[in-house]
């Protein structure tokens, strides 16, 4: 009979070990999702974590892995500090559209002004965005008791439709005839976020994640402010004598976490995009949620969790061009990593024993 | 503006469907005190499922119970995470709605811009000529009606039942029901297979019904709100009708408006679903006491017996 006894205290080699044992669980149970979709599995799982880094090609989408990997780094580092408080912002990707839109709206207001301060003032005014967008459930949390997970859902689909509502509206490009999408950032050199050194990937918001990356790791591990997020999060009642205010924890950890994803919806839209269009959101809000619990919520965890996610959405374009296999398959190897992860994660806590009787 | 009142609430009725259904589901799951939070995921499974099983069968009935039981094995990936591995609930759900999200558009890929078998209406022996009464309550088909009943059996179980009973002392207090020597593991794992059966259900009612027809990410939050419905409706099975067909009327009159060239853009028009859930859980959550007097007192926390 296998038993789960709780271990006294967290175990902290399987802190470490239970992310690679989900990704080993991952690779088994996604070869076979592609020998039934009837592929190759050793071929199919080398593509998605080989190639993108040591294949034929690797030198292009090396460059890919770094842009793709950026975005879910900034938002899932956001999104850490409230999961760890016990606050569930899972609206990032409303924040990101909406950082993307309002920062993005700003510098198209300012066309074709030439100043170099146009880029900042646009990275300021997408982090507001997204800073609001996220205080909206802040609000109606504190004020109303409502559930924020709910809220900041509904969000996204708002400001979805609000992107559509500004790219067939105001935001469309007037010399664009008619498509629904924005003037391109590329003919607009002071708002451009262009790569910086060609075919390595690396563009401001690349920089900037870096920065933001040390940046979170001593705000939680060196900073009384890191202290009190792990506080609530662990021992609400603890915390609360210690004085932390549970109502201002939510509108910090919402309030930062939006606007990140809204900086990095900025420079998703000013670089990698180009424009506002309809198709501009891509879900790198709901994927940050797995990088945020893949890293374990630690900033440095994060920052590979994001890289490994990276190169399998790079991987995902190669299976899908070279197997022809559907875009979506990615997405279930990814959702399949996250429920892996969470399947492990009983081995933090709990020892197994196998056999009869209590142990001594 | 010629918006016939009639032919608008007999169509906020099939709007509201699929909704009723996923939030009935749901209600059982969370009167055993689980949150989960994976009702999208397994709504688009349903969806998906039940419309293959459907076109490859031609039977939209076999198609329903595809995708009840494709919704309820997929809820057991749920209920095995959080009930004999311990996860985190929250972050369980949403890994279920991103598994489901995907191995729907996986499963769908080859299967959009076809046309499932057409469900018949339900014949009343000409009931349905008669003027008002008739096109809305004797002009729909089976599931309409079979939604309406799963909420009055739900009624019926939850109320007057010994197993009802035993459900809801699960939720409000899983020790106290460990200790009388109830199996709280075993009766969560039955809800949540129930609430995930019921999601596919919902599901497959939009890609056969409602729609009718397949597209990627066709549920567009259907399996949120009805999350969201399950709190206007303070976990009491009747309000559900209520709060699903207030949604269903919203669903409806914006796309009577989008129809009729209403002078806002079509984008504004399709927030408002999305606003008005907010709006009605900021109203019901507003009374602290009365939400959590009303809330299953064990709601998302994590069962272990210690031996």
């Amino acid at each position: 009979m296998i038993r789960l006894e709780p271990r006294p205290d967290p175990s902290n080699i399987m802190i470490g070990l239970t992310p690679i044992f989900a990704v080993i669980a991952t690779m088994i149970f996604g070869g076979m999702l592609f020998v039934f979709l009837g592929k190759n599995p050793v071929d199919a799982i080398r593509m998605i974590f080989w190639d993108p880094v040591f294949g034929e090609h690797a030198f292009y989408y090396r460059g890919q892995i770094l842009v793709k990997a950026a975005p879910l780094i900034m938002i899932a580092l956001g999104l850490s500090f409230g999961f760890r408080a016990g606050i569930w912002n899972i609206g990032a990707e409303g924040q990101f559209i909406m950082g993307a839109v309002i920062g993005g709206a700003t510098g198209l207001a300012l066309y074709p002004l030439d100043s170099f301060l146009v880029f900042p003032l646009m990275i300021v005014m997408g982090s507001i965005g997204g800073l609001l967008w996220a205080l909206i459930p802040a609000y109606l949390k504190i004020k109303f008791n409502a559930n924020e997970i709910l809220v900041s859902l509904m969000l996204v689909y708002v400001a979805f439709n609000f992107l559509i509502g500004m790219v067939t509206g105001p935001l469309r490009n007037p010399d664009g005839f008619n498509f629904p999408e924005s003037r391109s950032f590329q003919d607009f050199p002071s708002a451009h976020n262009p790569e910086l050194w060609a075919g390595t990937g690396i563009h401001w918001g690349v920089l900037t994640t870096l920065g933001m990356v040390i940046f979170a790791y001593i705000a939680i591990t060196r900073h009384i402010f890191g202290f009190n997020v792990r506080l609530a999060g662990q021992a609400p009642r603890a915390a609360k004598f210690a004085g932390v205010d549970p109502n201002k924890m939510i509108a910090i950890c919402l309030g930062i976490s939006g606007a990140l994803a809204g900086m990095a919806g900025l420079f998703e839209l000013t670089g990698p995009a180009g424009k506002l269009t309809t198709t501009f959101p891509v879900g790198y809000g709901f994927t940050a949620i797995i990088v945020a619990f893949l890293g374990r919520l630690h900033p440095i965890g994060i920052l590979f969790a994001g890289l490994l996610l990276a190169i399998t959405y790079v991987g995902g374009d190669i299976i899908q061009s070279q197997l022809s296999l559907p875009k979506a398959s990615i997405q279930v190897f990814q959702g399949m990593l996250l429920f892996f992860l969470l399947a492990v994660d009983i081995l933090v806590n709990f020892k197994i024993r196998i056999g009869k009787g209590i142990s001594k | 503006m010629d918006i016939s009142i009639v032919s608008l609430i007999a169509t906020l009725i099939v709007a509201a469907t699929p909704i009723l259904l996923a939030a009935t589901g749901e209600l059982i799951v969370e009167k055993s005190g689980v949150l989960n939070l994976g009702v999208e995921g397994m709504m688009i499974m349903g969806a998906i499922c039940g419309f293959i099983a459907a076109v490859s069968t031609g039977s939209p009935l076999l198609g329903f119970c595809i995708a009840a039981l494709s919704g309820a094995l997929l809820s057991l990936l749920f209920a095995i995470l959080t009930q004999y591995l311990l996860a985190n609930q929250v972050a369980s759900g949403l890994a279920l709605t991103l598994f489901g999200l995907g191995l729907a558009a996986l499963l769908g890929h080859s299967y959009s811009g076809i046309k499932p078998p057409s469900t018949p209406k339900i014949e009343w022996f000409g009931l349905s000529d008669i003027p008002v009464i008739g096109p809305i309550i004797f002009n729909h088909d089976l599931m309409v009606y079979f939604s309406l009943f799963l909420v009055f059996v739900v009624w019926i179980f939850l109320r007057f039942t010994r197993v009802g009973l035993i459900l809801r002392a699960v939720g409000e207090n899983h020790d106290a029901a460990h200790a009388l020597g109830y199996k709280v593991i075993r009766i969560r794992v039955l809800a949540i297979m129930f609430g995930g059966a019921c999601a596919g259900l919902g599901g497959a009612y939009l890609s056969l019904i409602r729609v009718p027809q397949w597209t990627e990410g066709m549920t567009a939050g259907a399996g949120w709100i009805a999350l969201a419905i399950v709190v206007f409706a303070s976990w009491k099975p009747w309000r559900l009708i209520l709060g699903a067909y207030l949604f269903g009327g919203v669903t409806i009159l914006q796309l009577n408006l989008q129809a009729n060239g209403f002078d806002i853009p079509v984008s504004y028009l399709s927030m408002a679903p999305y606003l008005v859930t907010i709006v009605v859980l900021v109203i019901m959550s507003a009374d602290r006491t009365r939400a959590s007097i009303n809330a299953p007192a064990s709601l998302g926390k994590i069962f272990h017996a210690s031996s």
